[in-house]
């Protein structure tokens, strides 16, 4: 793997062998010394174009815990104020020794374009209402680690899909797992064209609940035009909400999640979030060993890695 | 200057002949066999095609106000490169093109640092803000005969109404740029299971569509001349060819880019696929390859839209739209639609010039004749790596193509002589 962009093309093997080693991250982010040392000596750089600051964080901690340095890029007091090109910015910061980057940025397709321009692996961080591959990363060790398994799961991924990078991530990994995918949302937040995509959708989530393991839970994206594709925020909540009534008709077992930020109120009922059964904390806490994975992966499929002590 | 173009095959009023031609000042002086022209600068055409210089109804040469992407003199290179001896340039430069004195600047420009002619396009609307009109009267005076705020299209029915009421009285075309803003709004590539999987907001078909649909309801009103700019989409020749059938003044323009790739080569982010309209479907691309064979688009132009290479350095969402494509034109065209001469002379030029109403260009060649003319080779092979426009935004760039432009004379003046060839 030479950088990590798209969950679309990745294998079962890969996926496998990436959770298999988050789970053994995982293992060293509990102990009492949460830190080993491969990639000492080496610089991870996060650039982020767009506003974020659990994702970083979250590669940061993942970065220091293998003993990277790391190089923080923000558009708030960076020279893209300035004007500065994507291309002057990457070069900029691969010049500064970035060994490792990692790209966010509004709009999609930019980690590519860093990967054309540099020489050292690219981690996509979210590109638009593209891909968040850590993001499906996490979510699939997440439900991994409480299953067992995805092979035969069924998964129903609510909310404002057209806009969601997550969904288009989540949606490659689970299928390519062995889960059963299920978009619901009504039309106008669902992709216009869904041919190809290894799921079914549907616009009710009422008939679909009962059958779910796993019920994924999105923000409606009213920075990217989501709040325009509804009437009101009530009639949303009444048809897509997780409410205390909904979350009753759920299966023995299943499993609340949802990326974050959450929307109390809206998609998630403040009740479903706190429950035993929201596993978004453990999302989080999963998601720094799963960043570790992937970054470990990368360094050592290019040979920069010092020794291999997972 | 006298010029002998030897031995190709030539266009005249009776069809193809292998012909030596002789220009002398801005004039056809003779064709024939066996020329002799002493003193003459001699341009060898075996093999190759001579007939009317190729006419661009749709270039955009940046020039007032964008002059790092592209101007007069650079752009109107390109199109000599290219084969061109007219172009219309568009009206979308700062400030735009919207009163007399800016049309006369960009002709008086041209004159003086132009390797081809150039009409002057003005805008329909005042400022391309699409609120009034604009000096419509003072631009006809310029010489202005096409009319469009390119770059958007005129949303506003009733503002539209009125300039085809005024235009159709001089006899001057509007030309649109189709494209609902509401449909279009936010939209970076062509909607469908591409833009899907991007995540990429799209551009409707439809968008396209609409807006066309309506403004044949104005013509069939108001019988002004209507010519639809690159149209992208089937369901546009289907309306086109349908306005035709039922007697409209309308044409249609298609571009090279339009005819040869379709939405799936987004898939590479490469800026070098972002223009509007967008990419389409395969299906829309052998729907307008059809419609230039029959005749539903009466012309091939290129929309030539250069831009800088650093303004390209971005992701495809953030880049600017449109490629260049007055040097790859004709191989392009030839690439898609055949070895045919007849039908690229056609599209490229006689229909062109009828349509843009410069009797100098788009004639066969004879005797008397205007001197605008191309001399192209259907089998020179190349690979366009740098380019003569000050820009190199182009899906081309690095692609082996097939034919290209051996010489170019406009009004007498070879504006361009192959540096490989001749």
């Amino acid at each position: 793997m030479k950088n990590l962009l798209t969950t679309e093309d990745l294998g079962r093997e890969t996926l496998e062998r990436l959770l298999d080693l988050s789970d053994e991250f995982v293992e060293v982010l509990d102990r009492e010394i949460p830190k080993v040392p491969p990639l000492r000596g080496l610089t991870v750089a996060t650039l982020f174009f767009e506003p974020s600051t659990r994702t970083r964080i979250s590669f940061e901690r993942a970065a220091k815990a293998l003993s990277a340095d790391v190089m923080s890029f923000s558009p708030g007091t960076s020279s893209l104020k300035k004007g500065e090109s994507l291309k002057d910015t990457a070069l900029t910061l691969r010049a500064m020794g970035a060994d490792i980057m990692v790209v966010r940025h509004r709009a999609v397709g930019a980690p590519w374009r860093v990967a054309e321009w540099v020489d050292v692996p690219v981690v996509n961080g979210g590109d638009g209402a593209h891909q968040h591959p850590t993001q499906a990363l996490l979510d699939a060790l997440t439900i991994r680690r409480h299953f067992g398994k995805l092979d035969g799961l069924e998964i129903g991924i609510v909310g404002d899909i057209r806009h969601s990078r997550v969904a288009r991530s989540d949606v490659y990994a689970f299928s390519t797992l062995g889960a059963k995918v299920t978009l619901i949302a009504p039309r106008t937040l669902l992709p216009r064209d869904l041919d190809g995509w290894p799921c079914t959708a549907t616009g009710d989530l009422d008939d679909v609940i009962e059958r779910l393991d796993v019920i994924y839970l999105l923000r409606v994206q009213t920075e990217r035009g989501g709040a325009t594709a509804f009437p009101s925020w009530p009639e949303y909540v009444s048809r897509f909400g997780l409410s205390r009534e909904r979350f009753a008709r759920l299966a023995d077992g299943a499993v609340v999640m949802h990326p974050g930020p959450m929307n109390r109120g809206v998609e998630i009922a403040p009740e479903v979030a706190d429950s035993d059964r929201a596993l978004v904390l453990d999302q989080v806490r999963l998601g720094v060993a799963a960043r570790m994975a992937v970054l470990f992966t990368l360094a050592t499929g290019r040979g920069l890695t010092r020794e291999v002590t997972a | 200057m006298t010029i002998l173009i030897r031995g190709g095959h030539v266009m005249t009023p009776d069809g193809w002949e292998v012909l030596d031609v002789v220009v002398d000042g801005d004039v056809v002086a003779a064709v024939g066999q066996n020329l002799e022209a002493p003193q003459a600068e001699v341009v060898d055409a075996a093999g190759c095609w001579v007939g009317p210089g190729f006419v661009d109804l749709h270039v955009h040469l940046r020039e007032p106000g964008h002059e790092w992407k592209e101007d007069i003199a650079s752009g109107t290179a390109a199109a000599a490169a290219g084969g061109y001896t007219l172009v219309v340039a568009m009206p979308n430069t700062d400030p735009p093109i919207d009163s007399g004195h800016l049309a006369r600047f960009v002709a008086e420009r041209a004159r003086l640092v132009g390797r081809c002619d150039v009409q002057p396009a003005g805008c329909i609307t005042l400022g391309r803000a699409g609120e009034f009109l604009a000096h419509l009267d003072e631009l006809w005076d310029a010489g202005v005969r096409i009319f469009t705020d390119d770059g958007d299209g005129v949303a506003d029915a009733g503002l539209l109404r009125h300039a085809m009421e005024y235009l159709a009285e001089r006899g001057g075309v509007v030309a649109q740029h189709p494209e609902d803003p509401g449909l279009a709004r936010g939209g970076h590539m062509h909607e469908g299971s591409v833009s899907a999987r991007l995540g990429m907001a799209g551009l409707p078909a439809l968008a396209e569509e609409l807006m066309v649909a309506r403004d044949l309801a104005l013509v069939r009103e108001t019988g002004v001349r209507y010519h639809v700019q690159h149209v992208s989409t089937k369901g546009t020749v289907e309306l086109v060819a349908q306005a035709k059938a039922d007697g409209l003044a309308v044409t249609a323009e298609v571009t090279p880019h339009h005819l040869t790739f379709d939405h799936t080569r987004v898939e590479t982010m490469d800026p070098d696929y972002k223009m509007y309209p967008p990419l389409r479907t395969a299906e829309d691309v052998a729907a307008l390859r059809e419609a230039v064979r029959d005749g539903t688009i009466d012309a091939i132009a290129t929309d030539h839209a250069p831009h800088a290479a650093h303004e390209r350095e971005v992701p495809f969402e953030e880049a600017p739209r449109g490629v260049i494509g007055l040097e790859t034109a004709f191989a392009a065209a030839l690439a898609a639609l055949g070895a045919d001469r007849d039908l690229l002379f056609q599209r490229m030029s006689v229909a062109p010039a009828r349509i843009s109403g410069a009797d100098r260009h788009g004639r066969p060649v004879e005797p008397g004749g205007p001197a605008n003319l191309v001399v192209v080779d259907p089998a020179a092979r190349w690979t366009p790596q740098t380019f003569v426009s000050r820009a190199e935004n182009s899906p081309w760039r690095g692609v082996e193509l097939t034919g290209r432009a051996v010489a170019t004379i406009q009004e007498g003046r070879l504006t361009h002589r192959d540096v490989v060839v001749g």
